[in-house]
Parts: structure tokens; C-alpha cells; sequence
């Protein structure tokens, strides 16, 4: 078998991040996920992109054990973070969640001052010594978050008087001032406007070079813009993973064919 | 005519309304209901509202205001003579309104006709001996100026009530004549029952606020009569409380002020922990199973009568209290020599506030919303962190409203204190005596034979007034805290 020399080199720079083997989802009787393998390599934008419905946003909330808060909800199979079983009873889903962040669809920031809300990861794991090194966390993290020069004079006003755009930007800076070492990003565009879009695009792609990022996405032209690696789900299933490149120029399933060309979802 | 039977005429006659509404309606729109601007119905309706509405409201009016008209001119006809020394007018005016009401019912019964009940001489006939005999017994004999001002009275009522029932008779007839008269197929009835139902609910807003309006006039009014009577600087910063009806009485609020306000506290103190451990329990960590079954269990504390928690406060935590800080007690110490303490009605009060904290929390913890706790947890925090640091602060104006919201409860309360603090009025700072509410001293100033004129009853309106003033400015400044922190998250 012939080896490409080129393919090569790049896996070994990419080592796998998140691996997930046999994953099943149930919400009460609904088998949400079925059978569900993937890995994820480090430092790499991964795009999850299917019909509404199909899993993806269920899929990803596993990686990070957010589905823990849900009652009816159960996870069978393996998800290893560095080898590791996040599942395995040892492990403390809160701490887990410290190293695989979260950003959601919606803006959330808390009813606090901009500078709290970055605050109140590092405040509540500690990784602060002193009130200087709190201060150091918060700036770099909104630089981080692309969003420091609009806020830099107004840390102390609320986060909630932002702009959509600047809020989810806020966010992630959120989520990045923690440290963590997977972003998981769910729909982060769908409640902004295209100028706040390209925005967080731009902010998601300097992420690439620390953080393994995997981001939910309905649009099809934001996976392709901002991605390497794209999964297709559909019903539940994985139907397709690969380079971004391959699976929207040369689709090996009829059905990620039919999706990338809008003929269903 | 009988009131009731106006009534039951007016309501026929809007029936009838209703059906030949409705019927010329259909008769315009050829029996096509399609043809109609509004459905059948609204215009049946529309003619039984303007038949009922404005008949009924005059008649209502009308029974309010023919009585104080007649009473002020039949009063306007006794001359000054015939008032006894010791009496006033209000008392013979209603030596008048016994002996007309007895000469009715006289009539009534058959005892006489109607014209000789007007015939009637007080020198010729014993009036009282008559009126007894028909079952109202009067206190003494009859004069002559009060029979005749009975017999005024009568006939003018009389008079009264028969122009009442044409003109309300007449209203009805007018008012279905004129909506009839409007009603064909392009007759917009949907839009009229519209404003009419509008005009309704108004009317009953209307009625809720000028019932308050009402209410605080009457407390106003008996409180300037107070404040003639007893220097207002005595009653306000006055620390003594010894109301005696032979006169000579100290009435200083602040005694019952404080033992108001400290009760309150040792209530709001239980009663704060409590409700809101129990409400962030209920809403972030109780799953729906446990929630189900504890949140009623709760709410079944806010619907016992507080008399039965008066009772529960007498009987049962009082007594605890003397056994543990009371002579022989279980510490061994002598702190407490009777049940009735200001702890014992504040821990019972407390008890009876945990679920209007609780409720009113839990409902406003529910309110906060789940992307904000997702972004907690997405950060890797705990529950508890997250409840302190994210959803506390963001329920904290609807918490603190609801807070002040049992203060007032606690300040207006009474019967816990009537039975649990005892009835002393002292300025003191130990929670284990016997102490008394400004409620609970209003309730005994006005139980008994109480002198409307002296300053020992009208107290009662001033400590009402006081009271009054105080929950309402409870009650607004929690209004103005939820106004001003609710949209802290959208």
C-alpha cells in the first residue's frame, strides 16, 4: 500500500484529543445517539453539521458531561480525553468541565460586571494567587476574546449591557479564561448578526493553536470557513467524518451529499 | 315594588331582550347567520345589556342615596325642643326609623291599613302598646313629633320607592327600545359588547382601589379626632403604654412599636433561613418526585388559621421554652417565668412565614434562566457554587421583595400575639419576656364597651394609621426594588 508521505506527517503532529467509541445516547426511550465513533485531534477546528434534531448538540454536550444535568438522559459507550474515560466513576464531571469549556447558543453572560464574569472561572478553581494575577487572567482572556479593546474602559459595568456580538464574545473569553483544553462550541453564531459572525469566526480560528475546538454549526458555509475536520449526523448516526475539504467537495455517503447540496435537512 | 322583584323584572325583561335581539338580527340577515357582522349571539346580548346595565346601576345608586335624602329632611323637621337633654339627634332619628319600621310592619300584618298607620294621633292611641303588639318593642312611649316624623318618613319613602321603580322600569323599556331600534344586519354588536365588558372590568378595578381610598379616609379621619384629644408628640415618642378609660392614660406608641419590630425580627430571622434553604432545596436539587410531594406539604403551612398557630404558640412552644430557660428548666437557669414571651410568638410567627418565603423564592429562583446555569456548569462549577454565585444574585430583588413581603405579613400580625407574646406593654431588651403588638393592642382598645369619643378607643385608629403607613411603606419599597433589579438578566 502506497503511503502518502504528506498524510502522514500531518497525523503525526495531530494527536487525538477526544476518541469516542460505541457512544449511545437515550433520553428516556429515545435512542438520540446510535453507535456513535470519532476522534477528535488536538489543536484542530471540528465541525459538527447536520439536520436539527439529528444528535449533534446531544453528541457534543456528552463530551463534557453537561447531559449529567439532565434526568432522563443516558450515556452508554467510551469518550476518553487523553486516554482517559471522563465517563469512569473516578472522574469529577465538575473538573472535568474546567478542561473542556463550553460556549452556548444563546449569549449568557451572568448579571455581573464584565470583569466578574471572566473572574468567576479562574475565582472558583483557584487559579489566581493574588488580586494583580485575577487582573493579568482577565485581560489576557479577553484579548483572548478578541473583545478587550471594546470593553477595556467599562470592566465594572454590567455584562448584560453588551451588544449580542460583544456578549458571546464575553463568553468565550469566559471559557477561555480557565485554561481549558477542548472549547466546545454550540451554535455560537446562530443569535448574532453577520458582522458579530465573522467576528467569532475569526476569534475561533486563532483559538486553533491552543485549544482543540469543536463547534456545532446549522451553516454549512461556517463549517467550511472555519473547520479542518467536519461530521455529518443524520438520525442520530454518524454518517460521515473527514478534512473539511473532502466531505464538501467529494462526499463518500449519498446522504452528506444530499445535505451539503440542500436536498435534505 | 319590593327591590327583588325589580330586579327579577329588569333580568326578565333582559331574556326577552336577548331573544328579540337576537331574532331581528336573524330576520335582517334573511336566517343566514353569514350575512351578519357579529354573531347571533352578541346581538341578543348587546340588547340584554343595555335592558339590564343602566337599570340596575340607577336602582343601585338610587337605594344608596334615597335613605340619607330622606333621613336628613325628616331630620330637618324636629325641632330643637323635642331633643332630650342627654340625647342627640342621631338617637331620635332612629326612635324615628324604629317606630316607621314597626308602623309597616304593623301594616304588613294586618294590624291597621296603610291609611290609618298615616291617621294615626299619638294622643288617641298607644302607639307603643300597637307596635308592641306586632313584635317591636319600643323603649318608651311614642311622642307626637316622633310619630309624626315616622309617618314623614314613611310616606316619603314611599314616594321614593315608587318614582324609584318607574324610573328604573323606564330605563329598562328606554334602553331596550334604543338598542333594539340599532339592531339590524350591519349593526356592529360584536364591538359594543366589546366596550361594555370593558366597561365592566374597569368598574370592578375601580371598585378594589376605592375600597383602599375607603378604608384609609375612615382610618384618617377617627385619627384627627385622636390626635385633638391627645398631643400627638405623647403619642409618638411616648414610652409609656396605660390606657385607663377613667381618663388620666399615658399612650406612647413605642412600647408596642418595639415589641412590633422585635417579634418581627425573631420571625423574619426564622423565617428567612428557612424559606429560602427550603426554596433553593425545592428548585435546584429536589428532583420532580421529592418537589412534588414537598412543595405542597409546604404550602399546606400557609393555609392553617393563624389562631390555630396562636394555639400552637400557647400550648406547645411556650411551655418548651419555660422547661428549657425557665426555673428548674433544663439549663438550669431562671430567664423565663411564663410562656408568653416575644420568642415564643416570634418562632411560631416564623414558622407561619417559611412558606411565603419559601413559595414566593422558589418561584423566582425558577424564573432564572437555565442558560445560566448551563454557563456555570460549562465553567466547571458546583451546584452550590453556582447557586451562590450565579442564580442567588440574579433572584436577588424578587428574594428581597418577597422577604418584605412576610414583614409586612409579620408586622399586621395578631393572633399569634394575642396568645403567644402576652399582653404587656414594655421597652425592654429580653427576648424572653412577655411583650405586646401595636395589632394586639388595637384589638383590646376596641373589644368591649368601648366610648367612640374618648381617646383610649380612637388610639386604636392612630395605631392602625401607623401601622397602615408602615406595611405600605414596606410594600413599596419591595416594589421598588424588584422594579428597579428585575431585568438584570434577559
Amino acid at each position: 500500500m502506497y503511503d502518502n508521505p504528506n498524510l502522514e506527517r500531518k497525523v503525526a503532529q495531530q494527536d487525538t484529543k477526544i476518541s469516542a467509541r460505541n457512544v449511545q445516547v437515550f433520553y428516556g426511550d429515545t435512542h438520540a445517539i446510535k453507535d456513535v465513533n470519532i476522534e477528535i485531534p488536538s489543536r484542530t477546528v471540528t465541525a459538527f453539521i447536520g439536520p436539527s434534531g439529528c444528535g449533534k448538540s446531544t453528541f457534543l454536550r456528552c463530551l463534557n458531561r453537561m447531559n449529567d444535568t439532565i434526568d432522563i438522559c443516558r450515556v452508554e459507550g467510551d469518550i476518553d480525553l487523553d486516554g482517559e474515560n471522563i465517563y469512569d466513576k473516578r472522574v469529577d464531571p465538575v473538573q472535568l468541565r474546567a478542561k473542556v469549556g463550553m460556549v452556548f447558543q444563546k449569549p449568557n453572560p451572568f448579571p455581573k460586571s464584565i470583569y466578574d464574569n471572566i473572574a468567576y472561572g479562574p475565582r472558583i478553581h483557584g487559579l489566581a494567587k493574588n488580586k494583580a494575577d485575577l487582573d493579568e487572567i482577565v485581560e489576557k482572556a479577553l484579548r483572548r476574546g478578541a473583545i478587550w479593546n471594546e470593553v477595556k474602559d467599562r470592566l465594572h459595568a454590567p455584562g448584560t449591557g453588551l451588544s449580542g456580538g460583544q456578549q458571546q464574545r464575553l463568553c468565550i473569553a469566559r471559557a477561555v479564561a480557565t485554561e481549558p483544553e477542548v472549547l466546545l462550541m454550540d451554535e455560537p453564531c446562530s443569535a448574532l448578526d453577520p458582522i458579530a459572525t465573522s467576528q467569532v469566526e475569526e476569534l475561533i480560528d486563532e483559538l486553533r493553536d491552543q485549544y482543540s475546538v469543536v463547534i456545532v454549526t446549522h451553516s454549512m458555509q461556517q463549517a467550511a470557513r472555519v473547520s479542518q475536520k467536519t461530521a455529518f449526523f443524520h438520525l442520530g448516526n454518524l454518517v460521515e467524518y473527514g478534512d473539511t475539504g473532502q466531505i464538501f467537495t467529494n462526499p463518500q455517503d449519498s446522504r452528506t451529499e444530499s445535505y451539503i447540496t440542500g436536498r435534505i435537512g | 315594588m319590593p327591590p327583588l322583584w325589580l330586579v327579577l323584572i329588569v333580568l326578565a325583561l333582559g331574556v326577552v331582550g336577548y331573544v328579540l335581539g337576537r331574532q331581528k338580527a336573524m330576520t335582517s340577515a334573511d336566517g343566514d347567520s353569514r350575512h351578519l357582522h357579529s354573531l347571533p349571539v352578541y346581538y341578543g346580548t348587546n340588547v340584554s345589556l343595555f335592558v339590564v346595565l343602566p337599570a340596575l346601576l340607577v336602582m343601585v345608586c338610587w337605594l344608596i342615596v334615597q335613605p340619607i335624602l330622606i333621613n336628613n329632611s325628616v331630620a330637618g323637621q324636629i325641632p330643637a325642643s323635642a331633643i332630650p337633654d342627654s340625647g342627640t339627634l342621631g338617637l331620635v332619628m332612629s326612635d324615628v326609623r324604629r317606630v316607621a319600621d314597626g308602623l309597616d310592619l304593623a301594616v304588613s300584618q294586618g294590624a291597621m291599613t296603610g291609611a290609618e298607620a298615616g291617621a294615626l294621633q299619638a294622643g288617641a292611641t298607644d302607639v307603643r302598646q300597637l307596635l308592641a303588639d306586632v313584635g317591636v318593642a319600643l323603649g318608651s312611649d311614642v311622642t307626637e313629633t316622633t310619630l309624626s316624623a315616622a309617618q314623614s318618613f314613611r310616606s316619603k319613602s314611599a314616594t321614593g320607592n315608587l318614582v324609584m321603580t318607574v324610573v328604573v322600569l323606564a330605563l329598562a323599556v328606554a334602553g331596550f327600545v334604543y338598542s333594539y331600534g340599532r339592531t339590524n344586519k350591519d349593526f356592529r354588536a360584536r364591538n359594543v359588547v366589546e366596550k361594555v365588558i370593558r366597561g365592566i372590568l374597569i368598574l370592578a378595578a375601580s371598585i378594589a382601589i376605592l375600597t383602599t381610598v375607603g378604608i384609609v379616609l375612615s382610618l384618617v379621619f377617627n385619627t384627627i379626632e385622636f390626635f385633638k384629644l391627645y398631643p400627638a408628640a405623647d403619642f409618638f415618642f411616648g414610652t409609656t403604654w396605660s390606657p385607663s378609660f377613667g381618663g388620666g392614660s399615658e399612650l406612647g406608641v413605642l412600647p408596642l412599636l418595639w415589641g412590633t419590630l422585635y417579634i418581627s425580627v425573631i420571625a423574619l430571622a426564622v423565617a428567612v433561613p428557612i424559606g429560602l434553604f427550603a426554596a433553593i432545596y425545592l428548585s435546584e436539587y429536589a428532583g420532580p418526585k421529592a418537589r412534588g410531594i414537598a412543595k405542597p406539604l409546604i404550602e399546606v403551612l400557609a393555609g392553617i388559621p393563624t389562631i390555630v398557630y396562636g394555639l400552637f404558640a400557647l400550648l406547645t412552644v411556650g411551655p418548651l421554652l419555660v422547661n428549657t430557660f425557665g426555673d428548674g428548666g433544663a439549663l438550669g437557669v431562671d430567664w423565663m417565668s411564663g410562656a408568653s414571651s416575644v420568642t415564643t410568638a416570634g418562632l411560631v410567627m416564623g414558622i407561619m412565614l417559611i412558606p411565603f418565603v419559601s413559595s414566593l423564592s422558589d418561584d423566582i429562583i425558577n424564573a432564572v434562566p437555565q442558560a445560566m446555569r448551563d454557563g456555570s456548569f460549562g465553567l466547571g462549577a458546583t451546584k452550590s457554587e453556582t447557586v451562590k454565585q450565579v442564580v442567588l444574585p440574579a433572584a436577588l430583588p424578587g428574594i428581597v421583595g418577597a422577604i418584605l413581603l412576610a414583614a409586612s405579613r409579620a408586622i399586621g400580625e395578631t393572633m399569634i400575639v394575642v396568645l403567644g407574646a402576652g399582653a404587656a406593654a414594655r421597652l425592654s431588651m429580653n427576648p424572653l419576656e412577655a411583650m405586646t403588638t401595636v395589632t394586639a393592642k388595637i384589638v383590646s382598645q376596641l373589644t368591649g364597651d368601648a366610648d367612640f369619643a374618648s381617646p383610649e378607643a380612637l388610639v386604636a385608629f392612630a395605631l392602625g394609621m401607623t401601622l397602615f403607613v408602615m406595611t405600605l411603606g414596606l410594600n413599596v419599597l419591595a416594589l421598588y426594588i424588584v422594579r428597579k433589579y428585575r431585568e438584570q438578566y434577559e
